[in-house]
């Protein structure tokens, strides 16, 4: 997979990005073996999801599928689903709860770390056929891929050499994470799923552009939740720019000198039932607003009282799955379980403010798909990687091509 | 209320036929008409109903809530152009209790992007509570639930 590739970088650096790395199937194979097969922790699931032992659940890596299960002694591991006989897809169920797992094409069995237990006819049968002498079941276990666990969310990667997941956040982006995975047990309420057809990177750049915000979203603007005139923060981790987080507290819903350049600002705008905007704080500090992203897969939601992982699949260079966890916490009184449900009505696949973004998200892949070898100008807020005070920026998108372009050799 | 089983189906098909067209047609304003003051509307998946999960993709509460996704998709949010056409079958009325009807019915919802095929946006079953309010039925809870969990791009529209 290390065919050089027929395309440069522009010279410009991290404020162009070019448009072959949203469409050219190779750049997306060597994202499979280089971001989510290589030296990165990818989301997984929440221990919420699997409470029990034998709990399982499917997801992917990438576009690779693992299976996520806790072991009978309470541990998590996580296995490629993927048989070590011949390659079937032994878990064939979304989730549930197993004492093992058999493969059902040749019945091979393994137990919840992934050794190999037991294989059919292995010594054949009417003294014909069977395994040779020196096959040996602890020679063929599943793959498992290195686990970290924080604060209830399962991480994990295909390389054993991966630092600790704290060094790999950093103090800065940790603090942030622990902000809302503070110990307290999570509760999961519920899930939802969006295929969309445009590059997975598409996703985290939108959630990397505070920009887009103040002027795509009219709810966002016109409820002042999250618009450029509000006191913001964006920051990059320490070492690479890869992971960041969007902060900002809300304002009101009145014109200022920003709006006037928000087209989309509508100081008449009511709701019906605004309950759904009236946020209750939880959090220390006066952000109303918490938006992170994690290379390579995740985007932790925290928007008022709505909490969501936004995990990413891939499933080619053109599309990407958005795999939401709508959670709060174990703890919370019924008032808050309906606060974080009626609020669940912003984000999601039919999200009064994501349902603008998944829609232009399309549109920019449309538009760029055919178009490899023009690029984006990322120019608002500098050219730098530096954090910044303020939302008017798209630093973090350079952060992340920085650090994208050292993975990838680009 | 009518004894006559075949009266009373006659109009709640006539209400369920009524209610596709509105949405069909992009009436989408008159919408809120076919519920109840104190209404509950929820789009949820299989699995999360299935599973007891009470997220919904949408949730709407009462018609109030129902005129804010009016508004949203009328004025505040941003898409592209589609065409949408229900497919409904199997109606069926499964109860009748202190004035509420019990009603379960599938759909498949057709969608049409422009330039594109026409495809099966979304499918499943309204498990539905109607009343009668002055001279006619209203839906005083509707739940859509559809089977794929996965949603191709976004759900705009109800259902
Ligand atoms: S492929 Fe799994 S047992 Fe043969
Ligand atoms: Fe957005």
């Amino acid at each position: 997979m290390n065919e050089p590739l027929p395309y440069k970088w522009p010279e410009e650096g991290n404020s162009r990005i070019p448009y072959w790395v949203y469409s050219d199937p190779r750049v997306y194979e060597r994202e499979q073996e280089r971001v989510f097969g290589g030296a990165s922790y990818s989301f997984v699931a929440l221990e919420a999801d699997i409470p029990n032992p034998g709990d399982f659940k499917r997801t992917r890596i990438g576009d690779r599928p693992v299976v996520v299960v806790r072991d009978t002694d309470g541990g998590v591991n996580v296995l490629v689903n993927r048989c070590a006989h011949r390659g079937a897809r032994y878990c064939y169920r979304e989730h549930g709860n197993a004492k093992e797992f058999t493969c059902p094409y040749h019945q091979w069995t393994y137990d919840l770390t992934g050794a190999l237990t037991g294989v059919p006819f292995r010594h054949g049968v009417k003294k014909q056929g069977g395994m040779p002498d020196d096959f040996k079941l602890e020679d063929h276990h599943l793959e498992a891929l290195k686990c970290a666990l924080r604060g209830g969310v399962i991480f994990a990667s295909f390389d054993h050499s991966m630092p600790a997941f704290e060094d790999y956040l950093g103090p800065k982006m940790l603090g942030y994470f622990d902000r809302v995975f503070d110990g307290r047990e999570l509760g999961i309420l519920g899930y939802s799923r969006q295929r969309m057809r445009a590059n997975w990177k598409l996703m985290f750049e939108n959630l990397k552009d505070p920009y887009h915000a103040s002027l795509l979203h009219v709810f966002l603007v016109s409820f002042g939740l999250f618009r450029a005139d509000n006191p913001s923060q964006v920051q990059m981790d320490e070492k690479t720019g890869m992971h960041s987080v969007q902060v900002s507290r809300r304002g009101e819903q009145k014109a200022s000198e920003g709006t006037r350049e928000m087209r989309q600002f509508d100081q008449e705008l009511r709701l019906h039932n605004p309950e759904m905007l009236q946020p209750v704080p939880e959090f220390p500090g006066d952000a109303t607003v918490v938006m992170q992203t994690i290379w390579p897969n995740l985007i932790v939601q925290q928007q008022s009282n709505t909490l969501a992982m936004r995990q990413i699949q891939t499933l080619d260079a053109e599309t990407f799955e958005l795999h939401w966890t709508f959670f709060g916490y174990a703890d919370d009184d019924d008032a808050m379980t309906m606060r974080r449900l009626r609020q669940a009505n912003l984000m999601g696949p039919a999200g009064f403010v994501s349902v603008d973004d998944s829609e232009v998200m399309e549109a920019a892949q449309f538009g760029l798909g055919k178009y490899p070898d023009s690029e984006a100008v990322v120019e608002m807020g500098g050219r730098g990687v530096e954090d910044q005070d303020h939302m008017v920026t798209e630093v973090s998108i350079r952060a992340f091509y920085d650090h994208y372009r050292n993975v990838m050799g680009f | 209320m009518t004894d006559d089983p075949r009266l009373l189906r006659y109009e709640v098909e006539e209400l369920f036929f009524a209610y596709v067209e509105c949405l069909d047609e992009g009436e989408i304003e008159r919408w809120p008409d076919f519920f109840t003051e104190d209404c509950l509307y929820k789009i949820i998946s299989r699995e999360n109903f299935e599973r007891g999960l009470p997220l919904a993709a949408m949730l709407c509460e009462g018609r109030g809530g129902l005129m804010d996704r009016v508004v949203s998709v009328t004025t505040t949010s941003v898409y592209h152009d589609r065409a949408l056409r229900h497919l409904l079958s199997n109606i069926r009325v499964k109860g009748v209790a202190n004035g509420v009807i019990d009603v379960q019915a599938n759909y498949a919802v057709l969608e049409t992007l422009t330039n594109e095929f026409t495809t099966v946006f979304n499918a499943g079953k309204y498990l539905d509570k109607l009343v009668r309010q002055g001279d006619g039925l209203k839906f005083k809870e509707k739940l859509c639930v559809f089977d794929s969990v996965m949603v191709p791009t976004s759900l705009i529209f109800p259902i």
